[in-house]
């Protein structure tokens, strides 16, 4: 048998040798795509070319990495009022594949891959799964829907590209899904941390033991998620939960990744360069402090976008990490810019609410923040489904689950909203992006 | 001697209760007896039956929270300071009621208090000590069913 390159920590997966680049050498990488491609958006994408233009900047005033804040940003809405093509760079013929958004919110966008994007995509998906531990011989389980959206096919193609066995169950019927992990021996699954919550409540019912199922890795991305959920994962299944980013306007997943350290996420900045900003001044933000993350992708030719409007709020980690990787991370984004809402003048996040119900012993995070207007003042409802568990056959015993719950959400938000306890299985499960909250306002 | 209460959780809107008890009709589940502790917000339901753990099985595959908890029920006859006897008894062994209903049995004479005491075991113990007719499943099933 010949050593495989993960049976050491010192042999790294040859794929993933950006992620130990030189810093120097990495910046001056960067640099070299960021102006071929500022260059190469210029000429081919007309939106790009006539902002550069009003601001009266050339490709060529590209000198340093610090010049990209000449640049002008690319929003959402530039993406779906050039749908479908409108930002397309390179002719129709050299088009290999294209992916579009759910369009759950207006009409969809449309993003686009030439055969080297799609190289470019696997290689970042293969550096993806290396972090999580996984090579060849693992047998991944691909609950990420397959189609229109990113995730299901962006993971299929990396995990062959690793060389691993691709089970593509794409995601529902959890019952199978089980089986599926249970009698093929699926050592690491892909889906939303909500879907595999769900898998898990599952799981319970079917009286399956996750003793019986070989799985070690879940790499959980596509929503955001708390580390309560993860430490609330990794407890009841045993494996490790891994986060990954990604966005379809940017590639689809693979832009970035935790490693074993688990200590934020790797960005894989050979390919996208990364910038935080004040989400309102625009202002950069000194490492360390929280801003919206901004993404120009360095490489991709069908469809570049130059700093992309991501609304994920985050922050660089300047410092190394312990896992030898020199490429920068970002930590855990738990929240975004649009999902905020402010309830008597306070800003919410819906990740502080599922915070505070993890932090509460027993509590299955189902839950759902129900916003309606009355009188012109937003209103704000918590709704938590009981369980097994949290049920107790006493008026005071539910009461003081309730008292609890409030207690924590409370504390964190700092003003006391109403909490009501639904029955099980009353909010609606989700197979893929789990709907948090239900916008009642309009 | 204690019996299977099934507890039932119930969100305060229309229609639940009947929803269960449908559930319950359906699968020729009959109802002894039963006590709705209701808050503004939801209620309790507390039932017994004969075949409890089909009861719970069924409920739970319908959505709803079920537990099973332990009661003692009590004979005592239908005339005044039947309940008031057993409870001078608890009090004096220093044990609270946490909650408790009661209905009469088909003969008439009697009736059965159900009780959910915090100590069930000392309860169960002091109740016999009395000399109290404390009554197991098979019992109470006899007696409902007249």
């Amino acid at each position: 048998m010949h050593a495989q390159w993960n049976d050491r920590e010192s042999l790294v997966h040859p794929t993933s040798a950006p992620d130990y680049m030189r810093e120097e050498q990495l910046r001056t990488l960067q640099l070299q795509r960021l102006r071929a491609i500022t260059k190469h958006t210029y000429d081919n994408q007309q939106l790009f070319r006539e902002r550069m233009d009003e601001r009266g900047v050339k490709p060529e005033d590209i000198q340093s990495l610090e010049d990209i804040r000449k640049l002008p940003f690319t929003r959402k809405t530039d993406l779906r009022d050039t749908y479908p093509y409108g930002l397309f760079a390179v002719p129709m013929n050299e088009v290999v594949r294209l992916h579009a958004s759910s369009g759950t919110t207006g009409k969809p966008i449309v993003v686009a891959y030439t055969k080297e994007d799609i190289e470019v995509w696997n290689e970042v998906m293969v550096r993806t799964f290396a972090c999580a531990g996984l090579h060849s011989g693992d047998i991944i389980q691909n609950a990420y829907g397959y189609g229109l959206f990113t995730g299901g096919l962006g993971a299929h193609y990396g995990a062959e590209a690793l060389g691993a066995t691709v089970i593509p169950i794409s995601g529902g019927n959890s019952e199978r899904q089980i089986m599926v992990m249970r009698d093929f021996g699926t050592t690491a699954i892909c889906a939303t941390p909500s879907y595999f919550l769900h898998l898990i409540e599952y799981a319970e019912k079917m009286g399956i033991d996750w003793d019986e199922i070989p799985l070690r890795v879940g790499v959980f991305g596509a929503e955001p998620w708390s580390d309560e959920m993860r430490e609330y994962i990794e407890g009841k299944t045993g494996i490790k939960a891994y986060d990954i980013y990604g966005l379809s306007e940017i590639i689809g997943p693979g832009v970035g990744m935790a490693c074993e350290k688990q200590q934020g996420l790797h960005i894989f900045e050979d390919h996208f360069m990364i910038e935080i900003v004040h989400p309102v001044t625009d202002q950069p933000m000194p490492d360390g402090e929280e801003g919206e993350l901004i993404i120009t992708t360095l490489s991709k030719k069908a469809m570049p976008v130059m700093r992309y409007r991501t609304h994920d709020i985050t922050s660089i980690i300047a410092e190394p990490c312990e896992c030898g990787r020199t490429i920068r991370r970002i930590n855990r984004i738990a929240r975004r810019s649009d999902d905020m809402f402010i309830i008597r003048g306070v800003n919410i996040f819906p990740s502080q609410i599922e915070a505070a119900l993890l932090r509460i012993e027993q509590t299955l995070p189902h839950y759902q923040i129900v916003l309606t207007r009355d009188g012109g003042m937003d209103q704000m409802e918590v709704q938590v489904e009981v369980t097994a568990k949290t049920f107790s056959d006493t008026v005071r015993g539910v009461e003081a689950v309730h008292r609890q719950l409030s207690d924590a959400i409370a504390h964190i938000l700092g003003i006391r909203v109403k909490l009501t306890l639904v029955e099980p299985n009353t909010i609606e499960r989700s197979m893929g992006k789990a709907k948090r909250v239900l916008d009642q306002r309009s | 001697m204690k019996l299977k209460q099934l507890s039932v959780f119930l969100e305060n809107k229309p229609g639940r209760l009947r929803e269960l008890c449908a559930v319950l009709a359906e699968n020729g589940i009959n109802i002894i007896t039963l006590s709705l502790a209701d808050t503004e917000q939801f209620g309790i339901l507390r039932l017994i039956v004969k075949k409890h753990d089909q009861a719970k099985e069924l409920l739970e595959k319908n959505g709803f929270v079920a537990k099973l908890t332990d009661v003692v029920a009590v004979e005592v006859m239908d005339e005044p300071g039947g309940l008031s006897s057993i409870l001078k008894i608890e009090e004096e062994s220093g044990i609270s009621v946490e909650y408790m209903y009661a209905f009469t049995i088909k003969s008439g004479e009697k009736a059965v208090l159900l009780f959910r005491f915090d100590d069930m075991d000392k309860a169960v113990d002091a109740l016999q000590k009395a000399g109290l007719n404390i009554l197991g499943s098979v019992e109470l099933y006899q007696r409902a069913e007249g």
